[in-house]
């Protein structure tokens, strides 16, 4: 049996993981919840993140700027595909709209590829994330304690926009009857591209974020599109505190399985989405009949 | 078309080969020797792709590379070091006849042509690029991998269909042990050979009695390597496993593994990891602090790691690796290949590259040995273990299992400051000697199937 310094360390990092990967799948969660849109290219948008703070931080060495600068360019690369691809799909079948969406993240990876080439970039820890803290029985890298701040700002902060502001209602009333909204004199059009804008800005946010954590790769989008499928589909598609939910408990089963047989972390967090799925289709913290 | 064997023509097979091999070897006359072999075989004039897919004045071949995915890098630096072989092949560049010394242009005076395909580190993929280049391209021969999972699917199903396998890189004991065909060929170093090779190197410079951390990925490659560095560091060092984290292949998050690895009073982290999985574990170890406890270990290592990692990780760092472009101080042919490769790339040669491009010549070798693309007529070529001078020595393939015997460094990460380029990122502690790390021929249960 693990000993109660290792278990306790293990839930700590399941916690500080999974508010990670709430992160990484919020991007998702903010346009399927409002928007209905199922956006394969969440992955590759995270990717151009990860990329062009690369970039900005190759020239500027200042992550705060490489943040905002792969948070932004990611979302003018949502807003100009928005425009000119998604916004034809929003009356067409899911299964249109997936195969549009991952069509574009093909494009997007491979344009990556094509300009970074494919062998793994490494992005330094920032100067504020470097180091280690002792924590009792546990050390911890402080840039990891420092992404579950910012994550859990992020997070909060996004969740006011959308759901809290006139904008996320416009939205939200635009999904259900466009037209009636159009007639009220609302441009529901442009609300749609805002709300677009914004979740491809919370993937690349979220890829500069994990920068340092992992390597850049092009091709490493599909693992973060997983991922973010895991958590929503756990916490409830759509919903944004079902995110955050969703997210700590796949933290906990990759963490807690790990201590006993790290093999099995993955098979557990596969068989905890297939149980909420047969137990409760749409999600702990979903709403039924939400299309 | 079974690929199971009669025991009969196995045993009439190998007295026939004893007797016949001295006798075929004096008189020099290959031609002669194989017909009559394949007549003790029964094995069909018509095989494989032969002799249809020579009809023109081109062979194909058929490249299966990793390239995306988490060895994606490897699988890039082959396609390099395969496209250079073909160029240099098909031009009669002096530098292939080195290696292979019939050679003229082309191969049997016909002009290699060649598709990629994109393995994805995936053995479904792998194999349906195989089929494709073997059934639309009439492929004479299929190369290319990183992952061993993707080079025992690939060999497995290029044996059906008659046509040679040639493995890239793929580390596991299994390629040519217990999963070996006679169509597949393994030239690279693999588990075994690392870990006997590595072994002293550790015991000598870290110390005895250790007690060692792994993190392996979920494959055969992960296992049986974490079987043989075990196995060798425990017997000769007294090295005790205290923790074995096995994850899937392709994971990014390590803070879990990490943490058991850190409560598990590890002295030596051993990563079995290769290519991005290397990286981002090693990277993250670094970020909790355990590279400041013990002592890191990557005995089966690709030298992009050097790069992907930078020196300050690396510095000091045992590896064992397939090829590192430094070995041209000493040899001359080595010399030449790095000279060429950097002309057409600007950059240098890594293992992957050097792999790929000598399987190429060696397999033109063996079609001008043979005098024939005839399958099985070449596979036995390639079994009568003519050496050859490779860029790092002699090198030639064991019949029994065809496995390759290939010297190869065993390199050691450069301080930073040590450093006199950005690409002189290793130190070479060893070259060892091929034929002495191999694992003696059947330790790992090959069988190799019949010719027809």
């Amino acid at each position: 049996m693990p000993s109660l310094p290792l278990f306790l360390s293990q839930v700590f990092n399941g916690l500080a993981y999974g508010l990670l990967l709430s992160l990484i799948a919020t991007g998702l969660t903010i346009i399927y919840g409002t928007l209905g849109v199922i956006n394969f290219a969440h992955g590759a948008l995270f990717v151009v993140g990860a990329y062009v703070g690369y970039s900005v931080f190759g020239v500027t060495h200042s992550f705060v700027l490489a943040i905002v600068g792969g948070a932004l360019f990611t979302m003018i690369v949502g807003l100009v595909i928005e425009r000119t691809v998604v916004r034809r799909f929003y009356a067409r079948p899911p299964e249109d709209q997936i195969l549009v969406t991952f069509g574009l993240s093909i494009i997007l990876a491979e344009l990556i590829r094509a300009i970074y080439g494919g062998v793994a970039l490494r992005v330094p820890t920032p100067d504020w994330g470097q180091g280690i803290v002792p924590m009792g029985f546990l050390i911890y890298p402080l840039y990891r304690l420092e992404i579950l701040a910012v994550s859990a700002a992020m997070l909060l902060a996004l969740y006011i926009v959308l759901y809290r502001t006139r904008i996320g209602l416009i939205v939200r009333s635009g999904i259900e009857d466009a037209l009636m909204v159009s007639l009220l004199g609302i441009n529901v059009q442009r609300a749609f591209l805002i709300v677009f804008g914004i979740g491809a800005m919370a993937a690349g946010f979220a890829g500069v974020i994990d920068g340092p954590i992992v390597s850049l790769v092009p091709d490493m989008g599909l693992r973060v599109l997983v991922e973010s499928f895991v958590v929503v589909v756990i916490g409830g598609v759509g919903s944004f505190p079902g995110a955050v939910l969703g997210g700590i408990i796949a933290g906990e089963i990759l963490s807690i399985t790990s201590m006993f047989n790290p093999a099995y972390s993955d098979v557990m967090l596969f068989a905890a989405m297939a149980l909420v799925l047969i137990l409760r289709p749409q999600g702990l913290m979903g709403t039924e009949g939400r299309e | 078309m079974g690929t199971t064997k009669d025991p009969r023509h196995d045993a009439n097979r190998r007295s026939f080969m004893r007797t016949s091999a001295g006798l075929a070897g004096s008189l020099l006359i290959p031609g002669l020797y194989s017909s009559h072999l394949l007549a003790a075989e029964n094995v069909p004039e018509k095989l494989g792709n032969f002799p249809d897919g020579v009809a023109g004045d081109s062979v194909f071949v058929g490249l299966t590379c990793d390239l995306t995915g988490p060895y994606s890098a490897e699988g890039t630096d082959e396609r390099r070091g395969y496209e250079l072989a073909i160029e240099q092949i098909n031009n009669g560049d002096p530098l292939a006849r080195k290696i292979s010394p019939l050679t003229k242009k082309g191969v049997l005076g016909k002009t290699i042509k060649y598709g990629v395909a994109d393995s994805e580190t995936k053995p479904n993929t792998a194999v349906q690029a195989a089929k494709r280049f073997i059934h639309e391209n009439k492929a004479m021969m299929v190369t290319g991998s990183v992952s061993s999972a993707v080079a025992i699917a690939l060999e497995k199903a290029c044996n059906v269909e008659r046509t040679i396998f040639l493995a890239a890189i793929s580390g596991s004991n299994e390629t040519t042990g217990k999963d070996c065909q006679r169509y597949g060929f393994r030239l690279c170093y693999y588990a075994y050979s690392a870990a006997k090779a590595i072994s002293p190197v550790l015991i000598k410079n870290i110390g005895k009695d250790k007690k060692a951390a792994y993190l392996v990925p979920d494959y055969t490659y992960g296992h049986t390597t974490y079987d043989s560095v075990s196995e060798f560091t425990g017997k000769d060092g007294g090295w005790k496993v205290v923790s074995q984290q096995v994850h899937p292949l392709g994971a990014t998050d390590y803070s879990s593994y990490l943490i058991n690895i850190a409560n598990s009073g590890a002295e030596v982290l051993v990563v079995i990891d290769y290519g991005l999985d290397a990286v981002n574990s090693i990277k993250q170890a670094s970020q909790f602090g355990l590279l400041k406890k013990m002592t890191l270990v990557v005995p089966y290592m690709s030298p992009f790691l050097g790069e992907e990692l930078g020196p300050d990780i690396m510095q000091g760092v045992y590896g064992a690796t397939g090829f590192w472009w430094t070995l041209q101080d000493k040899y001359e042919i080595a010399k030449d290949f790095v000279a060429a490769f950097e002309k057409k790339y600007k950059m240098k040669p890594h293992d992957s590259a050097y792999i790929a491009w000598l399987n190429l010549m060696l397999w033109a070798d063996a079609n001008e040995r043979a005098g024939t693309f005839h399958p099985a007529k070449v596979v036995m070529a390639y079994e009568k273990e003519q050496k050859r001078q490779g860029p790092v020595g002699e090198v030639w393939f064991r019949g029994a299992d065809h496995q390759g015997v290939v010297n190869f460094p065993i390199v050691r990460g450069k301080k930073p400051s040590d450093m006199k380029s950005k690409e002189d990122l290793f130190d070479i502690v060893a070259v060892v000697n091929g034929a002495e790390a191999v694992a003696p021929v059947g330790h790992f249960g090959c069988k190799l199937g019949s010719y027809a």
